[in-house]
Parts: C-alpha cells; structure tokens; sequence
C-alpha cells in the first residue's frame, strides 16, 4: 500500500514539475527581449528541476537506499542555489554590456 | 504501465523541451539569448540524467554524473557571463 502512495506522490510532483518545465521553455520562446526570457527561465526552470529531483529523491529514499536520497537531495539544493546566481550574474553582465531593456514601443 | 515506463516518457519529454529550447540557442538574435537558451539546456540535461539513473537502474553511478554536470553548467554559464562583461560585445 506504501509504495502505491510513493508511486503516485513521485508521479504527481514530477507531473507538476514538468508542467514548469514546460511553462519555463515557452516563456524563452515567446517573450520579447533577452530580461523577460531570463526572467521567465530563471524561476520556472529552478522549480520545475526542483519538483522532479525531490520526488525522485523520494522514490529513491522508499525503493533504494538513504543515503543516495541525500545526494539526490543535494543536487536539488545545488541546483536551488546555483541556477538563480548564475541568472544574476548574466543579467549584471548584460546590463553592464549596455543592453537596454525592451519597452512597449520597440520591434517586438 | 511500471515506473520505469514512466520515467521514460518524462525524460523523452523533457529532451523534447530542450529540443524547443535548442531554437533560442541557434536562432537567438544575440549573444545574451544564446547564453540564457544553453543555461536553459544544462538544468534540462541533468534532469534528464537523473531520469535515466531510474530507466538503467544505476542509480549510483548517474547521480555522480548528473551532480558534476550540474557544476559545470553552473561555472560555465558564470564564466562566460564574466567574459562578456569584460569584453563588452554585446
């Protein structure tokens, strides 16, 4: 009966995390300027990759052992840090580089 | 229909995601956007390797791999946003 729970839990939470992936993807398609696609990607991708590895980690901590749960739930963590920072850092180079933000009026 | 079924058809859709991502990396009107599309591309790619330490049930020897894949897209990404910031190319 527990691994009937685990099982839906796992395929429940990665659902919704593709569903930001996704979300995540069309926003770097379809928005009009370099910000608004770091914006979109920035967070949705973190969430998105974020769901899928925790539920794998929890998948992993019921069919497998603990302690490569707790390395899955590292890379989680990692990427929860990392993705943000490097977002920032490519946002400060740009608006240094002098990429002006789009307006309302530009080519789209 | 077992887990592995379905961790399958997760990973082949999230490589479609990264597919569509590949458009921003090949047709992105400048430097920035390509930068943005292969940040996009790396997180997807170490989903997609977590996904198959499920499908090939070694689940040991892909954590590792997807954890330094993680890093190195991390120290990519900043690296090259530090190279055009002191080269100023837009």
């Amino acid at each position: 009966m527990l691994s009937q729970i685990v099982n839906i839990i796992t395929i429940g939470l990665s659902l919704v995390g593709l569903f930001f992936l996704f979300s995540g993807t069309v926003g770097l398609l379809r928005f009009p300027d370099f910000y608004c696609r770091m914006h979109g990607t920035g967070k949705c991708d973190t969430l998105g990759s974020l769901m899928i590895i925790t539920s794998l980690a929890l998948y992993e901590a019921y069919h497998g052992s603990i302690l490569l749960a707790l390395k899955i739930l590292l890379i989680s963590v990692f990427i929860f840090l990392a993705n943000p920072t490097a977002t920032h850092a490519i946002a400060k180079a740009a608006f240094v580089c002098g990429l002006k933000p789009w307006k309302k009026e530009d080519y789209r | 229909m077992t887990m592995t079924n379905f961790f399958l058809g997760l990973s082949l859709a999230i490589s479609f995601l990264a597919l569509l991502c590949f458009y921003r990396v090949v047709f992105g009107p400048g430097a920035w956007n390509r930068i943005v599309a292969v940040n996009v591309f790396g997180t997807k790619t170490t989903v997609v390797l977590l996904l198959m330490a499920f499908i090939y049930a070694r689940v040991d020897m892909f954590v590792d791999i997807s954890l330094v894949y993680a890093l190195l897209n991390f120290i990519g990404t900043v690296a090259i946003a530090k190279f055009f910031e002191k080269k100023g190319e837009v």
